[in-house]
């Protein structure tokens, strides 16, 4: 794909913040972690499935707003290639990874049925984040339920 | 820390037994909030809080409080915490302390959250191997559902941390989960898998039983199956060591004979017992009434 083809189907942001190489499919996750379009006033862009220099990829693109490192990171969980890209009168000011965060608060919800943090209790879900190994797990913080697969799915 | 505790329990002992008078932790209170029906626990709770000159409040009925009521179990906590030194308890949910001890200023002690842990009764497990058997270069054989019983994972991660020897004997419907057999191993302990206590005996310092629940079992002739080919008779231990010990968490239905009772082999009243001092010394550790 052509740049020019690239710019009819997601123009370039004057401001913001572009989310790059998110892992195909995974672009609608990203959004609801980040809590967009609801955090955000200006236009937000999706492109799922285009084709990158690595195979395919998601891009999500938040004019007027510049996402900081603590929200961007939870992406990680499902999305550990994806790169930030700081957008300033259309030029890139700040690229960085995301970092696997060692603990999130209110992203996902514990698996475990009985654990207290799915009642009504005034608390957030906590996990810390296991990267050991490849597979990334996250254990619950309250009942210590480790949830090691489709992370996305259990994204509150 | 265990084996401060451990220690720590043993001091208590003459004070449990009452034969010696303890005003350890005059002007303390402890609240008492079982959420789910305890026998034991609470009770053991309350006297070794007794036995320590404290005093204990006891949230009573959960039908008759504000609970009842709707209210949320940090609230609940956060009223508490004003009216005493500690609290004990025992909530259904997995996670009700960790949560309740973000709400408290004062010292949470787990009294069991649902199927989660049960501390202080791994504590009074340990204890009583290290009184009536041996901690180190330990042979113990675990019998009974050792898929859900919390008792049983619990006890095994703490025996890891001293290289146990454990066998595993239980029906294939209620074998430990193998992610937990992998932990304890990868944390220390050596661990066997066999389908029968005969296969076991010969070899074991300590046997511990637990019940088989029948709702496990949809069809009730595999649950009186399985059940009786996991029960102590005489007969069973007459290949056993003099000195094996058996224990059980109790209560106990029919997994071990009555006629056991009277065989040197029994020791799960006095586990029952060692409840008291056990909880004492982690009364007297928290309230900081002892170092």
């Amino acid at each position: 794909m052509t740049d020019i083809e690239t710019e009819l189907r997601v123009r370039r942001i004057e401001n913001g913040t572009v989310i790059d190489h998110i892992t195909a499919g995974k672009a609608l996750n990203v959004l609801k972690i980040l809590g967009l379009p609801d955090s955000s006033e200006g236009v937000v862009s999706v492109l799922i499935n285009s084709s990158g220099k690595y195979g395919r990829k998601d891009v999500v693109k938040v004019e007027n707003r510049e996402l900081n490192v603590e929200e961007v990171d939870k992406i990680a969980l499902i999305s550990p290639n994806a790169t930030i890209n700081i957008i300033r009168n259309f030029n890139i000011v700040n690229k960085y990874k995301v970092h696997i965060p060692s603990h999130v608060e209110g992203v996902v919800s514990c698996i475990n049925p009985n654990c207290i943090s799915n009642s009504n209790e005034p608390i957030t879900s906590k996990f810390t984040v296991d990267t050991e190994n490849i597979f990334l797990k996250l254990r619950c913080y309250y009942c210590g339920r480790v949830i090691s697969e489709d992370i996305a799915e259990h994204l509150l | 820390m265990i084996d401060h505790i451990l220690a720590a329990a043993e001091k208590m002992e003459p004070i449990a037994r009452g034969e010696e008078r303890s005003d350890l932790l005059s002007g303390k209170i402890l609240a008492v909030l079982f959420f789910e029906p305890s026998t034991r626990t609470r009770m053991s709770f309350e006297t070794a809080m007794l036995r320590l000159g404290g005093d204990v409040l006891n949230l009573g009925s959960v039908d008759a409080s504000s609970i009842a009521k709707g209210e949320t179990l940090a609230d609940t906590i956060r009223v508490v915490d004003g009216y005493v030194d500690a609290i004990v308890l025992r909530h259904p949910k997995e996670g009700a302390a960790h949560l309740a001890s973000e709400f408290s200023s004062v010292p949470i002690l787990n009294a069991g959250d649902g199927a989660g842990h049960h501390p202080t009764q791994t504590l009074l497990d340990l204890y009583t191997i290290k009184r009536e058997s041996h901690l180190e270069d330990l042979k113990i054989a675990l019998a009974g559902d050792l898929k859900y019983g919390r008792t049983v994972h619990s006890l095994c991660y703490a025996l890891s941390l001293y290289g146990a020897q454990i066998t595993l004997i239980s029906p294939k419907e209620l074998r430990m989960p193998e992610e937990i057999i992998n932990d304890i191993i990868a944390k220390g302990a050596k661990i066997k898998e066999v389908d029968t206590i005969e296969e076991a005996i010969k070899d074991v310092d300590v046997l511990y039983m637990t019940r088989i629940q029948k709702e496990r079992f949809p069809d009730p002739a595999e649950y009186h199956k399985v059940a009786n080919k996991l029960k102590i008779t005489a007969e069973t231990l007459k290949e056993a060591k003099p000195e094996l010990k058996i224990m059980h968490p109790l209560p106990r239905v029919n997994e071990i004979d009555n006629k056991v009772d009277d065989t040197p082999h029994a020791c799960y009243f006095k586990q029952a017992f060692y409840g008291v001092p056990v909880r004492m010394a982690v009364l007297g550790l928290v309230l900081g009434a002892i170092e």
